[in-house]
């Protein structure tokens, strides 16, 4: 039982915030679509707003929490613009492959 | 069972996050990043952040994702063709990330005094965040909403049929 009722370290959650962020750099390399490379993106968003949470957690802090609402806000108009921005070029390319998108004149 | 259950969505995660990185198909890609989103609210609730958890579910896991998925359908994106660049890239790309990976690893577990977390020890009520929120930090809280009314208006127009044909020259003899 002693297993059960271990607390967890917050090292742990900062390491999985870690790995999420390599992870989503990594998409944002190897993704050839333009869509995945901007989830790539919100996968890294979302590792640091983890390690926003475990630190706000370990020093009891109320405002790394507020922080990571505005976060969230922020990227919630990001993704909306993005998107907007990913469907304009679609209409003009009528492709979402990186390699061709490389003109910025649409 | 806090062990437990850290460990099963923290699995959930890394998993949702390799198959995002795997699938060639963006509607996949799309599917396991809200397995990743709905892992990472299980585990805010465990760092006690309960308002967080159902604002990562609602915001996130429902509203972002819910647009993604409407845009891959609405533009038919269809399975991703391989174009592996150069084979240095590939050598050096690998071990650049890995190298990421390390060197964050190296410098979380060598923090001093970070301690272990407990859910009774310290749950974030709501209200104890929007005491903060609401009297603090008003007028950030305020600008926000600023914030979402431009990045509404820059989406529609953005988006706006006719950007490029029959509009166009309506808007070039502006």
């Amino acid at each position: 039982m002693n297993f059960l009722t271990h607390p967890i370290p917050i090292s742990w959650y900062l390491l999985l915030s870690a790995a999420l962020f390599s992870l989503g750099v990594v998409g944002f390399l190897i993704k050839r679509n333009l869509i995945t490379v901007f989830m790539s993106i919100e996968l890294m968003l979302n590792a640091v707003n983890l390690s926003f949470v475990a630190f706000a957690h370990e020093w009891h802090a109320v405002k790394g929490q507020i922080f990571v609402f505005f976060v969230m806000m922020v990227a919630a108009a990001e993704a909306a613009v993005g998107l907007a921005i990913i469907i304009a070029v679609f209409r003009a390319r009528s492709t979402l492959a990186v390699d061709r998108i490389d003109l910025m004149k649409l | 069972m806090h062990l437990i259950l850290f460990f099963l969505f923290a699995g959930c995660c890394l998993a949702g996050a390799v198959n995002l990185l795997l699938q060639s198909h963006p509607i996949n890609s799309a599917l396991s990043l809200i397995v990743v989103m709905t892992s990472l609210a299980v585990l805010y609730l465990l760092l006690g952040a309960e308002f967080l958890a159902i604002a990562q579910i609602i915001v996130y896991a429902g509203a972002v994702m819910v647009l993604f998925t409407f845009v891959v359908m609405l533009l038919n994106a269809g399975r991703e063709e391989r174009t592996l660049g150069s084979r240095s890239a590939l050598a050096i790309g690998f071990p650049a990330a890995v190298a990421i990976l390390a060197v964050i690893a190296t410098v979380i577990l060598r923090a001093q005094g970070l301690s272990s977390a407990g859910v009774q020890q310290g749950i974030t009520t709501t209200s104890d965040l929007s005491r903060v929120l609401f009297h603090e930090l008003l007028l950030p809280f305020e600008v926000t909403s600023v914030l979402i009314l431009i990045a509404i208006l820059g989406a529609v127009a953005l988006a706006r049929q006719g950007n490029g044909d029959g509009n166009g020259e309506r808007t070039a003899g502006k």
